[in-house]
């Protein structure tokens, strides 16, 4: 009895230091590609990180007002940002590389299905990162435009023109995704036309004399003429 | 250097008719009608009486015109020179117009008026705003003789304006340009100016006319580029300038907009000079200086205030990516002032136009979108200036405006360090 014990766990060790023979060398080689990923990883970014420089990456979005959306959300400068960018995205298809080398097939298929769904992944984040510098942008000119106009509610104006490039962008990378398509697409349809019905029931009660005023600056302009001439005399002249 | 390719065929027939003169006087137009009769008629007895024995051409390039200017231009006369106190002219008066290639705008029409200059090679020229309702045809002389017989390359204008006109040259385009320049002119923006005619010469051979420095404010720019390049400028005292009601028309963001963004750009152009100037300088001043009495604007200073109070409330969160933290704080304690203590300091004027400078030439953010941040705070400068000087007269308010001058000098070091910072970085 002893004996046959004995021989069962004899048999299980040895199976289990087949396969420990068999496994380590995967080991050894996700290992291996993790620390070269990481050194070529390293490498690249400051390759890109030379590259950025010499193109005035910082002083460019500085211009495109990019920097001012990032300082605001506590992030790094930009070309700091897309150099960890770039390291992470270098690093991160040698770790997928690696584990694939470890040869489990479960994992294997997992990580082609992540690989099938990378370029997706990698276009939704950037529609929403163009998305929010289109949001941040157009606000900004709509709440200029607004004040200098000096309509009442400026700030209300520049945060719906946000509010709503940003529910299209968040719309687009979800369908980009595929997901939840129907959903996305039923609460937008429902967002937009509520938004489109309150303003139109805002403006035909709470806004009637304004548009009353519009319309007729259009359609009867000598009417509207001497209140304009009332408000032009007491402007300051231009130049 | 001839850029011919912005006139037409016709034009350059034209052109070509009228062979070498010594005079060449442009008069821009778009939809002028109410006033360019005058204006033309002034220019033909100003230089029939001045110039009569000069070779003489007047040329209007015209952006367009849908309400007959050319016509009038071509067709207005003058009947008896002798009713006029002068004699009928001795040569024969060149007179041409002619639509002119390219985007309509002033740049356009000021580039075709340069290539007349250099074909005809003209020894003087002057260029005449056409709603200039005082013109008198001594402007001919004032504008043209420092050129023509004092060897001058620029002549600017002085006007005699109204009391509170022209704020926006006066408290900052004019001492902005004499503290970073080094010359005082007081019209670095004035429609109306002299030049020689190898000056045009130079300005047509810039490559600068595809750009946005010459799109808005020519005027500024070939001011500056007259100071920075050495040529010779003096001033001439045309007298009051009342323009026709259309220049009215444009709101005060969209001028301070296009006149500030036309000096920033310049100060970009021209850093390795301005950077470098510690002087300023008088320029010679030429014609008979008179005062007329002129009825003083009416500005609404309450409206004013608020409207700068409640735009300023508003724009915090773009003024902060713009201004120190110290000057906005200095910003919103003025807001918080009331009517009868309200004063926007010359000292916080000249700072807030530095740093909007040095964050236009950072690109701090869109430059299109910082200048149209800088209306709000203009309305608050000048609805201070003119609460403080309601009962001053012109001289007190000369004395007020060279002390804002001397701000802007004394500050000047202070431009060059937020200009010298690193972009992004603590300001």
């Amino acid at each position: 009895m002893k004996l046959l014990v004995l021989q069962s766990m004899n048999q299980t060790l040895g199976r289990f230091y087949d396969m420990l023979l068999q496994f380590l060398p995967h080991l050894l080689a996700m290992l291996i590609i993790f620390v070269a990923g990481w050194v070529v990883a390293i490498i690249v970014k400051i390759v890109a990180r030379r590259l950025m420089a010499l193109a005035r990456v910082n002083t460019l979005s500085e211009g495109s007002g990019i920097t001012q959306i990032l300082r605001k959300a506590d992030l790094p400068a930009p070309l700091e940002l897309l150099s960890r960018v770039v390291f992470w995205v270098v690093w991160i298809a040698f770790l997928l590389l690696g584990l694939d080398a470890l040869n489990v097939p479960e994992l294997h298929v997992q990580i082609a299905r992540l690989f099938q769904l990378l370029p997706d992944i990698f276009v939704a984040l950037i529609i929403l990162f163009l998305g929010f510098l289109a949001a941040n942008f157009f606000s900004r000119a709509a709440l200029l435009a607004a004040v200098n106009a000096n309509l009442p509610s400026a700030r209300l104006v520049s945060g719906f023109v946000r509010f709503l490039i940003i529910l299209l962008t968040i719309t687009m990378a979800l369908e980009q995704l595929a997901l939840a398509q129907r959903t996305v697409l039923i609460t937008f349809t429902i967002a937009f036309g509520a938004i489109m019905l309150s303003l139109a029931i805002a403006f035909g009660i709470g806004g009637r004399n304004v548009a009353q005023g519009m319309l007729e600056r259009v359609f009867r302009p000598a009417l509207s003429k001497k209140e304009d001439d009332k408000e032009k005399a007491e402007e300051i002249p231009p130049l | 250097m001839p850029e011919s390719s912005t006139i037409s065929e016709e034009f350059l027939r034209q052109l070509t008719a009228v062979g070498e003169v010594d005079i060449l006087v442009g008069v821009p137009t778009f939809n002028n009608r109410d006033s360019i009769e005058r204006v033309v008629s002034a220019l033909q007895v100003g230089l029939t009486k001045y110039f009569q024995r000069e070779r003489c051409v007047l040329i209007n390039p015209d952006g367009g015109s849908t309400d007959g200017t050319p016509e009038i231009f071509k067709n207005a006369s003058v009947r008896d020179f002798s009713m006029l106190l002068t004699s009928n002219p001795l040569r024969t008066f060149h007179r041409l117009s002619a639509p002119y290639h390219g985007i309509p705008g002033k740049e356009t029409a000021l580039r075709t008026l340069f290539t007349a200059a250099d074909l005809l090679r003209a020894k003087a020229c002057a260029i005449v705003s056409p709603d200039s309702l005082s013109i008198t045809p001594e402007w001919v002389d004032s504008l043209v003789r420092p050129i023509y017989r004092e060897n001058f390359d620029f002549a600017a204008p002085v006007y005699q304006r109204r009391k509170f006109d022209g704020l926006l040259v006066k408290g900052l385009v004019s001492p902005a340009v004499a503290a970073l320049y080094g010359r005082k002119i007081h019209e670095p923006v004035g429609t109306d100016l002299g030049l020689s005619g190898r000056l045009a010469c130079h300005f047509l051979g810039k490559d600068v006319w595809e750009q946005d420095i010459t799109t808005f404010g020519m005027e500024i720019w070939m001011t500056t580029t007259a100071i920075v390049d050495d040529f010779r400028i003096c001033e001439s005292f045309l007298g009051p300038k009342i323009q026709a009601a259309k220049q009215y028309g444009q709101d005060v963001a969209g001028t301070v907009r296009q006149v500030v963004g036309s000096l920033f750009r310049c100060l970009d152009e021209h850093e390795p000079f301005w950077k470098g100037r510690d002087t300023c300088e008088d320029l010679p001043l030429f014609g008979f200086q008179y005062d007329v009495a002129l009825e003083p604007i009416q500005l609404s200073k309450r409206r004013i205030m608020d409207t700068f109070r409640s735009q300023v409330d508003q724009l915090v969160p773009i003024l902060e990516s713009i201004l120190a933290p110290q000057t906005l704080v200095e910003i919103r304690n003025v807001v918080q002032l009331a009517d009868r203590e309200f004063h926007y300091p010359d000292e916080l004027w000249v700072k807030t136009i530095y740093e909007f400078a040095a964050a236009h030439h950072h690109s701090a953010i869109n430059r299109d979108h910082l200048l149209q941040a800088l209306p709000p705070l203009y309305r608050g400068w000048v609805s201070s200036f003119v609460s403080q000087n309601q009962k001053a007269d012109a001289a007190k308010i000369d004395q007020k405006l060279e002390a804002l001058s001397h701000d802007f000098e004394r500050l000047k070091p202070y431009l060059i360090d937020r200009w010298n910072a690193e972009a992004g970085g603590e300001r």
